[in-house]
């Protein structure tokens, strides 16, 4: 693992941030405006649920970005458990309330177009009630990372929670295939290529890579924070034993 | 290397068995993470009419039929293998519509679904109107097939 | 205008859908620089006063 230690050196790791915040920014601003081009006005009405579809565009992205943030958190949390990387933790701990806020888009927005169309804001199947799990996994996560005064602990006991909570990843992909669920089933990734229309497919795809670069923008931003936080705290420690 | 190896394992090992313990929980919940029941079901259960449930499958063509003068709806329930007869009283969504998945919520009673809740259930396929009526014109029309309820059932 | 601002009659729920979207992505980001910014500043004090006492 010499060379993952490599990028433990902060410095490193800031001056590679440094040189991806600004094109991650550029990406999200870019795709950004032409997926929400595509999504108002190339994109058609859907032939059953007319113009409620284009809620799809925002509501999918949020989603999958719900499920991918839990998993790199919990990627990572197994790197700072295994290897102690200390930029794991720090990684995992910037992820957290990026995938909430993911999370709770993805349940907001579904129950704004589950009213007009399936008739209700709100039903306990498996796929909605597994996410509605993941919101309080990520939830439960920050307050266990806030509990600790002590760094490591917190980075210890939280990590656990992550990687215990990540049962639920699988759990949520497959609801919709292993139960009856109101939410249907999987359009774009399944067996036999996707059943929405390219014309359709295009402008989610694009709002996709604009919701995972916006991830990526503020991920350099918290976690250049964090790693100043660490210099602050080593700066007090240092005053208060006589610097 | 040695601890690091250690950890590796254990956090390997205990993933592994949250894994299979989570699987085990879940199988034994089965029943009751069903959300709804197909019209087969209800035919091989035959449920109390006591026992709310909810019934889920195609909402047959030609079989709505709304009573004059109130807000009942008549239809039938399929999963192209057994049919239940529901009545319903109340607003439909705007889903709600012949050949389209519906779930209703209510109790099975003298042979018919009294539903007190419908909900429109839509399949996984998204297109311009213009491609439906061509695909159904065409005759490649597949889409209220994929509605069924339990795939794994159909013989 | 009028006809793309009412979306097929789905106005109140597609909108709502795309503004809270946007309202929680800009919350995040600003939150996360003010954040960043605020602990930049207490560094710079902080190591100033260090090179002060020295």
């Amino acid at each position: 693992m010499a060379d993952l230690h490599r990028f433990a050196n902060p410095t490193r790791f800031l001056k590679l941030a440094g040189i991806i915040q600004p094109w991650a920014l550029a990406v999200f601003l870019l795709s950004i405006t032409v997926g929400l081009y595509m999504a108002f006005f190339t994109a058609p009405a859907d032939y059953q649920q007319g113009e409620s579809a284009r809620i799809m565009y925002v509501h999918v992205p949020a989603a999958w970005m719900a499920m991918f943030c839990y998993t790199v958190m919990a990627v990572a949390s197994a790197v700072s458990l295994i290897w102690k990387h200390p930029l794991a933790d720090v990684s995992a701990r910037a992820t957290a309330p990026i995938g909430a806020a993911f999370t709770f888009l993805s349940l907001a927005t579904g129950s704004l177009w589950g009213k007009p169309m399936w008739g209700t804001w709100w039903v306990w199947d498996a796929r909605l009630t597994s996410v509605l799990v993941l919101l309080f996994l990520y939830i439960g996560y920050m307050a266990l990372q806030g509990a600790f005064d002590d760094r490591v602990r917190a980075a210890k006991a939280s990590a656990i929670l992550a990687l215990v909570g990540f049962v639920n990843v699988p759990i949520i992909k497959f609801s919709v295939d292993w139960w009856n669920t109101l939410h249907q089933p999987a359009s774009v990734i399944k067996m036999g290529g996707s059943s929405i229309h390219p014309s359709m497919l295009w402008p989610l795809l694009i709002m996709a890579i604009a919701f995972k670069a916006y991830y990526v923008w503020v991920l350099m931003v918290r976690m250049r924070q964090e790693l100043v936080a660490n210099k602050v705290r080593i700066l007090r420690l240092k005053q208060v034993h006589g610097g | 290397m040695k601890r690091k190896h250690k950890r590796l394992t254990f956090v390997i090992i205990a993933m592994a068995l949250l894994g299979i313990a989570v699987g085990l929980v879940l199988m034994a919940f089965e029943e009751n993470i069903v959300f709804f029941n197909s019209p087969t079901d209800i035919a091989t259960t035959q449920p109390g009419p006591d026992k709310r449930l909810r019934l889920g499958g195609l909402v047959e063509e030609g079989s709505v039929v709304r009573e004059a003068g109130s807000t009942v709806t008549r239809f039938r329930v399929t999963d192209l293998e057994n049919v239940v007869d529901v009545v319903f009283d109340g607003i439909l969504p705007d889903l709600f519509r012949e050949g389209q998945g519906v779930i209703a919520e209510g109790k099975y009673i003298n042979g018919a679904f009294q539903a007190s809740e419908v909900l429109a259930k839509h399949d996984e396929q998204y297109m311009p109107p213009e491609v439906a009526d061509a695909l159904k014109k065409s005759g490649q029309w597949k889409g209220d097939e994929t509605m069924k309820t339990q795939p794994q059932e159909n013989k | 205008m009028n006809e793309f601002l009412e979306m097929g009659g789905y106005a109140a729920f597609v909108w709502p859908a795309y503004g809270l979207s946007a309202g929680v992505l800009v919350v995040i980001a600003w939150l996360s620089i003010r954040d960043l910014k605020n602990t930049q500043n207490t560094f710079e004090k902080l190591s100033g006063e260090k090179e002060k006492s020295k």
